[in-house]
């Protein structure tokens, strides 16, 4: 079953994850103090993006249709 | 890497040495898991003092918190706050003859390794790759046993004496004189134990004034028997000849550091298989150096005597030179011979000077007799001299055991250190929880392994050792490979970016060179 593979797919990533950052070896309080963390953190990060990239994206393609916009005008009048 | 240029003809066979680097990502996230552990100590560390949780591990008394602090180097925080997370993989007690297979005492911790129980269970039939056995006379019945248990009720087990004193059995003798043939040499010395042959003669030898060069990843017995002498000590790049050449010509010329003199002695220190590594000494170019410089050469064949050459008789035949060049053999019976001790061969003179000054003679218990016979035993047995050819048939067993587990473990995609023919194999694991769950995995799946951290490696280059042997059968070889596949998927220890191309079934002889591709 493709849902089964997957789950187990994902439980083997959680696996990677817990080696690479030690977490296997610490008692369960102290994983959970680093998790809170961790999640904490993401958090905070994807809180972040969600409220200044796109505003920070609009005000970038804002100044660039500015800079080809006014190129545009300029190239009109000049074959006018 | 792979081949090494035939150094004006010096070497008779090709020198198949490997150190692969560590992968970049590897190196960072290994960085990255000891940060996190070492931030968790400081933790733990503070929990500790401010009484948030309760001390286990060994403290100052309260009147003594004002002296130098004892406990507060970093070896004693990674011993606090990591070795104790990892601690089950280490000091577990096995209750059978270590052999091909063993049985071990299941044992459990319910507050995180500091303390342990034991359930009363015996796993049994485990494939121990971690026992020193490379020809498998770790045995509790065969022609070896018996002879010793006669021996036993012949002479008991204790000599209550040392050497000089009334320690010295006709056994002894027997034993230097078989020691003496076996190796070429004209004379050799028995010791009791195998540390104590290196750290108790080395200052035997060299005194002040006279200069060693040992390498730089020796064992600590040379390391501690060197400094014991008082003699000054350069350290050499492992296994460089160049590093070795220039700190000979530097010796020669300057000679000693203030009054310039010429140093008296200058003892070149290697060993013939380096344990954590797995590599085998340059041979023929020390011998070369040595002549060229006219120094002397001590050559410790702890691990490579009895596991290398076509008759077992160590280094010095694996690379087809003369006994005589080296100037001191030193060995161990512990590795091959499945006994207890080391011994010294050499020149007669060197022999019996050893024999007055040295402090192991004078100081030390002799072996004890049953021992010796175990010891003599299995060497008749190596060497043929019993009238069967089972030694040989040993010998050849463990080097096609250890080319087949090398080659496999190559083609699998593991990082293995150390030259194609040593009995010795590393794997590099790198990660500290990989290290933990390396032991753990391979005890559930009932092979037992030996790990290696922290103070016997550098910190990032952790690893797991197999120690191949002669008893171990390609059935055996075959399971244990199969599980350690699975553990490298599980854990995901297959580092390696050289892809080795299966070999087809072709004998292995010189002309078959590697095929890798990138």
């Amino acid at each position: 079953m493709d849902i089964k593979s997957m789950k187990n797919y994902l439980y083997w990533l959680y696996c990677q994850f817990e080696l690479i950052t030690c977490s296997y070896l610490m008692e369960p309080w102290e994983k959970i103090l680093f998790y809170t963390f961790n999640v904490t953190m993401l958090v905070m990060l994807l809180y972040t993006t969600y409220i200044f990239v796109p505003v920070h994206i609009s005000t970038a393609f804002q100044f660039f249709l500015h800079l080809f916009g006014n190129q545009q005008e300029n190239t009109v009048s000049v074959v006018k | 890497i792979n081949h090494i240029v035939h150094n004006g003809g010096l070497y008779k066979r090709p020198f198949n040495e490997d150190f692969e680097e560590t992968p970049m990502l590897v190196a960072v996230l290994t960085y990255v898991g000891y940060g996190v552990l070492t931030l968790f100590g400081y933790l733990r560390d503070f929990m500790r003092q401010w009484k948030i949780e309760k001390c286990q591990n060994a403290t100052e008394r309260e009147e003594q918190k004002d002296f130098v602090p004892l406990y507060q180097d970093f070896e004693n925080f990674y011993n606090r706050n990591l070795y104790m997370r990892i601690r089950d993989s280490w000091n577990r007690p096995i209750c059978s003859v270590p052999g091909a297979k063993v049985d071990m005492m299941e044992r459990i911790s319910h507050d995180y390794n500091w303390t342990f129980t034991y359930t009363g269970r015996v796993i049994k039939d485990i494939i121990n790759m971690g026992s020193y056995n490379y020809l498998g006379f770790a045995q509790k019945a065969g022609t070896c046993q018996e002879a010793a248990a006669k021996v036993l009720s012949q002479y008991g087990a204790g000599v209550c004496s040392t050497r000089q004193e009334m320690g010295n059995l006709d056994k002894h003798e027997e034993l230097e004189k078989l020691v003496a043939r076996f190796l070429g040499v004209e004379s050799a010395m028995a010791y009791g134990m195998g540390f104590a042959t290196n750290s108790m003669n080395i200052p035997a030898l060299v005194g002040k004034g006279c200069l060693i060069l040992s390498d730089e990843l020796n064992h600590a017995s040379l390391v501690l028997g060197a400094r014991l002498s008082g003699a000054t000590i350069r350290i050499f790049k492992h296994n460089n000849m160049q590093s070795l050449e220039k700190l000979l010509k530097d010796a020669i010329v300057h000679g000693q550091p203030r009054t310039r003199r010429p140093w008296k002695k200058i003892l070149i220190l290697v060993e013939g298989i380096y344990s954590m590594e797995g590599s085998i000494v340059r041979l023929p170019e020390v011998i070369a150096l040595k002549k060229k410089y006219k120094s002397y050469l001590y050559l410790d064949e702890a691990h490579s005597i009895g596991a290398l050459g076509p008759t077992g008789r160590g280094v010095v035949e694996y690379f087809g030179l003369n006994p005589e060049d080296v100037d001191v053999m030193m060995g161990t019976f512990t590795k091959s011979f499945g006994a207890a001790g080391g011994y010294i061969g050499g020149k007669k003179e060197l022999i019996d000077y050893l024999r007055t000054y040295s402090h192991s003679a004078v100081y030390a218990t002799s072996m004890s007799p049953p021992v010796v016979e175990q010891i003599i035993t299995s060497m008749k047995c190596i060497m043929g001299e019993d009238g069967t050819t089972v030694g040989k048939a040993r010998v050849q067993q463990l080097a096609e055991n250890t080319r087949y587990f090398r080659r496999r473990l190559k083609e699998m995609g593991f990082i293995i250190y150390g030259n194609e023919d040593s009995p010795v194999v590393p794997l590099m694991l790198y990660m500290p929880a990989k290290i933990g769950a390396f032991g753990r995995e391979m005890l559930k799946r009932n092979i037992g392994v030996v790990v290696v951290g922290f103070p016997a490696t550098p910190i990032i280059e952790s690893r797991a050792r197999f120690c191949l042997s002669a008893a171990h059968t390609k059935e055996m070889l075959d399971t244990a490979l199969k599980e350690i596949n699975e553990v490298g998927d599980l854990l995901q220890l297959k580092y390696s970016r050289h892809r080795l191309v299966p070999l087809l079934d072709r004998p292995f002889d010189e002309t078959t060179y590697e095929e890798t591709e990138d």
